[in-house]
């Protein structure tokens, strides 16, 4: 069957909803749902991330192909089935969408007060969803899980956000779903053509030049808009802004990986001419969100918001490294978006301390938390380090692979790539002089007790992760080397095919 | 005893970082202490064996990464170099670490700032025992951060975080192009270990790049990294503002680690280097440059900590031009000297300080050399050294740097000689109105600070007169085999010069007049010194008040910050804010917040039909769904 010996994947898939179906059955006092809720959501998640560790033990690292797969007949007659199956680009996501569940859910334990089984059950159905995502091997599995991702995370955004949240999760909900349209016919072209929407086998089929390009401008809608990429960036802001702490972790350490994982998985398989001759395009909008987002970071006066604009501008570092084609811009991509998710949602959390002891995210309303929080500005300060690309944590190795990737295919890329270096470090330090140093000059802020041992919990782990991921992070690489050096070796015979038939 | 070396201070770190609270404050400054003592004799055992006995080692850790050719690990590489860096960072450090214990005394948080002094030094370890480009940066990257900490320690200060962010931020710029000159590195030999890279670069000397030679321009890329960490002019300005940090952090910026890491560089990249030759001349220029525009500031500043600041850059400047001509084992021998008297004279001014209960202003001074007579003498001590004056550490060190600059017989090592020694003229001017204007005279402070004046406790004292010790004696000690007889044994392959690299014999054979001139000048600077503020101190406020332009040309720097702050930081400032306001909020969301205004008419009556808006939109995907799926069958 399949290297666990059972149907390890549609198990971790579908093990959360049978965790929300036990909140959901649970009866009594407000109390005592609250509390069954918490200790359940978190039992299923921590259940849910053991077993996949398995993955990580039983992943065989020297292959290239799909592992631990599953099929079954769908809708046989129209080519549409249940295929489940990771390679080594998509079993790390689905890792740090199981690994990040459990520490949201013990981040909310406190901050969410109303409705709290509720939200543990749409938190339950987002890792259903995202796990599917990243597991499915049929486009259309694919596309379900991929726009049902939408709707948990826009009821916790709804219902749970802060006061503009409506407005929030409608921006959030209209603009990814307005991209996924176009893919939908995208999707619909390539049955027509293929007769399956098997993945594997798509993979198979060779898009003709002519579709190629509109195809490509078809994908380009839907992901750019998850990853985000700039122009189409505005709606992270505010939904990030508006979303309770645990939910902006979601948001950016998994949902933000959907597009890019999109373009990893579908683009460039399915579309390698189409994908060279637009690669230009991808670089310039990449420079532009680095630069152009770096700076609207350094304006901001709101934590989140600021810790948002910087993830548009790590995710360019992303697009740039997938669209280099190489195997050091690959690599450096999908490092990126690992670190980066382990990262920023630890930048969030870090925010979300604050925001549970005073309720405010306005930058200029802290200043001198170190004093009185020292353990807390310890860890702030190592994220600060990481995020803007410290060596010797997580996203220093993405970084530099990415942009030594870039650098073969052109120095001036390269060059943008780098500038978000400086940028990045003056909009973190100018937000960490702000909240941590200076004098304190309020007393609610004197006043401030530093990290309980449920937070020390919940960063611990994150604090490991990026440590472990910046100095020894050949586990890490080791998963998707072959996956990587497969994918461009594909990449390069489709190109040199299609210029032979150009000859 | 290799690894000890690099990680006894970081266990100090942790120590006291992590355990401070427990420890409590002495033990936790103490265990940092005994842990950098420990990694100090290590460091010298290691000296004894790799530098004296000739026996280079490599010692592979952790491999760190592994993707499609690009590999490379956590090592340690012990050759000459390293260990002279090694031997010289770990005993410094030491002197320094001992002499916070009395000088962060009064201090909230010692256990705060022994954790980042350790976790600095560690840093520059890991940047001078790198065995490849990336370990290197790791260590840039790490000196970079540590004085972030340091230089904002005190950071309820508003200047001092400012400082700080300006360091790394400047700091920062330098790194991109290091990290680009990485990137064409592994471009160019398709690897980033230093033997690799070493061992092909011959074949490689005629590559291009862009229509460039590819080794020229790498070259240039780690010149300019380096001039950040180095502080060379147009990145330098970071450095005096570095001042904002406790005085014990500046000696170890200035002294031992950070600052002498670009010149490292330059020196770990001979291979490398001797291959670009227009490269060398973009250093010796930029060196020479720094030189004298640095000394020509440090004559008019009136902080104490800022005129010895100055002088570092300037005295990077002497040896990054060193570097350019070739003689890369003088800038290193510059650089090993310049670390004991620069570490003394550091330590010396914050002695005074102390003394004076935290003032800087050197106007504010005067009149206290006999209250004070051993912090005295060793200033003294560091500024004979520094001036250059014969037999004192500095004059071995600075004289052969101008003899190898006049030996190289270029134009660019003439220009360099020239700025050399009226930068040396300089120095010995600055250093002596210094010493004047703070220790004789009249004393100008107020009354009840001049009653407070005292000596520092012995625990600041007895590195001071170690340093001393080292100020006098390690010209001549080592001269011979940094520079000497002995250099080719000592050196032992680890700095690496070309066929047509002849300097480090020419520069002994210059014309008679050319040893003596630097002494000459250094002489008539003190002369001039006396003159000026001893005898006739009415000189210097009339020459201020006639050559008004000049003056407040140098006073204000060159005017680089109030440049640099027009040029970049205010646009920068608006232009983050105009695309924010307007870009983002009125153009991107403009578009479609406009057409949801349009569609708005339409769908509201359309959303009345439905009961709740998420089952809405939730029902137009299945719609659309079906309508797709069922065009699509028809068509079929």
């Amino acid at each position: 069957m399949n290297a666990a010996g059972f149907p390890l994947l549609t198990l971790l898939t579908f093990l959360p909803l049978a965790g929300a179906a036990i909140i959901m059955s649970v009866r009594g006092t407000d109390e005592v749902v609250a509390s069954n809720a918490r200790w359940t959501a978190l039992w299923t998640s921590l259940i849910v991330f053991l077993l996949s560790l398995i993955l990580w033990v039983k992943f065989d690292r020297a292959s290239s192909g799909f592992q631990f797969e599953e099929k079954l007949a769908w809708l046989p007659e129209f080519g549409v089935g249940y295929h489940m199956g990771v390679d080594g680009i998509s079993v790390l996501f689905v890792l740090l969408s199981t690994a990040l569940t459990p520490l949201c859910i013990l981040a909310s334990w406190e901050s969410i007060q109303v409705r709290v089984r509720e939200y543990m059950v749409a938190f339950l159905i987002l890792e259903t969803m995202m796990v599917g995502m990243f597991a499915a091997l049929d486009f259309i599995v694919f596309y379900v899980f991929f726009e049902a991702v939408l709707i948990p995370m826009f009821l916790i955004i709804g219902v749970w956000g802060g006061p503009r949240r409506v407005y929030a999760a409608f921006k959030f909900f209209l603009y990814t779903l307005l991209g996924s349209v176009l893919m939908l016919l995208a999707i619909l072209y390539l049955w027509y053509n293929a007769g399956t929407t098997d993945i594997p086998a798509l993979f198979e089929y060779a898009v003709p030049r002519s579709a190629q390009t509109w195809i490509f401008f078809a994908f380009l809608c839907s992901f750019a808009v998850k990853v985000p990429m700039w122009p189409v960036h505005t709606w992270l802001p505010d939904a990030h802004v508006e979303a309770p702490t645990a939910g902006s972790v979601i948001l950016a350490g998994v949902l933000l990986k959907m597009g890019a994982y999109g373009f990893l998985r579908f683009t460039l398989p399915l579309l390698p001419e189409a994908s060279a001759d637009f690669a230009p395009l991808i670089f310039v909008l990449s420079i532009v969100a680095i630069v152009y987002t770096s700076m609207v970071a350094l304006a901001q006066e709101d934590m989140k918001k600021l810790i948002a604009y910087s993830s548009v501008a790590h995710m360019g570092i992303v697009t740039l490294g997938i669209f280099t084609f190489n195997q050091q811009g690959l690599s450096g991509a999908l490092f990126t978006m690992l670190a980066h998710g382990v990262v920023s949602g630890a930048l969030f959390l870090c925010v979300g301390v604050l925001y549970d002891r005073l309720h405010s995210r306005e930058i200029l309303r802290y200043g001198g938390t170190a004093r009185v929080m020292p353990a807390y500005a310890l860890v702030f300060m190592l994220f600060t380090m990481a995020s803007i690309g410290l060596p010797g944590t997580a996203n220093f190795v993405g970084e530099f692979l990415v942009i030594v990737g870039a650098w073969r295919i052109n120095p001036w890329v390269a060059f943008g790539a780098a500038t978000g270096m400086v940028l990045g470090a003056c909009y973190m330090l100018w937000l960490y002089r702000r909240v941590s140093f200076g004098a304190i000059t309020r007393d609610d802020v004197r006043a401030l007790l530093d990290l309980s041992p449920r937070e020390y919990a919940v960063f611990a782990p994150l604090i490991i992760l990026t440590l472990w991921m910046g100095i020894y992070p050949q586990p890490f690489l080791s998963f998707f080397e072959a996956t990587v050096a497969a994918l461009v070796a594909r990449h390069e015979a489709a190109l040199s095919i299609s210029r032979l038939a150009g000859m | 005893m290799f690894v000890g070396a690099i990680f006894f201070p970081l266990l100090g770190a942790c120590l006291s970082g992590f355990l401070g609270r427990w420890l409590g404050d002495r033990l936790a400054q103490w265990s940092t202490v005994a842990c950098m003592a420990l990694a100090a004799v290590c460091g010298s055992l290691a000296f004894g064996q790799v530098a004296m006995g000739s026996h280079p080692a490599t010692f592979p850790l952790l491999t760190w990464m592994d993707v499609g050719g690009l590999e490379f690990s956590w090592a340690l590489r012990y050759d000459t170099l390293s260990v002279v860096m090694v031997a010289m960072v770990t005993f410094i450090s030491t002197l320094i670490h001992l002499y916070s214990v009395g000088y962060m005394s009064h201090d909230a948080t010692p256990a705060r700032f022994f954790a980042y002094l350790s976790l600095f030094t560690f840093m520059m370890l890991m940047l001078v025992t790198a065995d490849n480009l990336a370990q290197l940066f790791f260590g840039w990257e790490g000196v970079g951060l540590a004085s972030y900490l340091l230089i904002g320690y005190w950071y309820d200060r508003e200047s001092a975080n400012r400082a700080a962010m300006k360091a790394f931020i400047v700091n920062r710029v330098g790194d991109v192009f290091f990290m680009l000159g990485v990137a064409l590195t592994f471009f160019v030999f398709g690897s980033i270990e230093f033997d690799t890279i070493f061992a092909n670069v011959a074949e490689h000397a005629n590559d291009r790049f862009a229509g460039l030679p590819a080794i020229e321009l790498i070259g240039v890329l780690l010149f300019l990294g380096a001039c950040g960490k180095s502080a060379q002019i147009g990145l330098h300005t970071w450095l005096p503002d570095a001042m904002e940090g406790p005085t014990p952090v500046s000696a170890l910026i200035h002294a031992a680690t950070m600052v002498t890491a670009g010149v490292f560089l330059m020196a770990r990249m001979s291979p490398i280097m001797e291959y670009a030759p227009v490269a060398l001349q973009i250093v010796t220029v930029v060196g020479a440059t720094t030189a004298i525009f640095a000394a020509t500031i440090g004559c008019v500043q009136n902080d104490i900590k800022r005129v010895i600041a100055y002088s570092t850059c300037s005295q990077l400047g002497y040896m990054f031009f060193a570097a350019g001509v070739g003689a890369y084992q003088v800038a290193i021998f510059h650089l090993f000297t310049h670390a004991f008297f620069k570490a003394l004279l550091f330590l010396g001014a914050g002695s005074v300080i102390h003394a004076m209960s935290d003032e800087q202003d050197i106007r504010r001074m005067g009149g206290i050399w006999t209250k004070i007579p051993v912090t005295y003498a060793v200033m003294w001590i560091g500024s004979l050294a520094l001036a250059g004056i014969p037999f004192f550490a500095g004059y071995y060190s600075k004289d052969a740097i101008l003899e190898a600059a006049f030996a190289a017989h270029s134009a660019v090592g003439i220009y360099a000689f020239v700025c050399g020694i009226l930068a040396a003229f300089l120095t010995a001017f600055y250093s002596w109105r210094l010493l004047i204007l703070t220790f004789h005279g009249k004393p100008r402070a107020d009354h009840h600070t001049m009653e407070h004046v005292h000596e520092s406790p012995a625990v600041m004292l007895i590195p001071l007169l170690l340093l001393a010790v080292g100020a006098v004696l390690t010209g001549a000690i080592f001269a011979p085999f940094f520079i000497g007889e002995h250099e080719h044994e000592f050196w032992n392959g680890a700095i690496f010069n070309g066929a047509h690299n002849h300097i480090m014999h020419a520069m002994h054979e210059v014309p008679e007049w050319v040893p003596l001139a630097p002494t000459v000048v250094g002489v008539v600077g003190i002369v001039l010194a006396y003159v000026m503020y001893m005898f006739a101190p009415g000189i210097p406020a009339r020459l201020a008040a006639t050559f008004r332009g000049a003056y407040r040309f140098l006073l204000n720097k060159w005017y680089f910050d109030e440049l640099y702050d027009m040029i970049f930081v205010q646009p920068l400032r608006r232009l983050a804010f105009q695309f924010w306001k307007v870009g983002d909020a009125r153009i991107i969301d403009g578009m479609p917040n406009g057409a949801a205004g349009i569609a708005a008419g339409v769908a509201r009556g359309a959303v009345r039909l439905q009961t709740g808006r998420v089952a809405n939109y939730a029902f137009t995907m299945i719609i659309g769904l079906v309508i797709f799926v069922s065009l699509f069958l028809i068509g079929r």
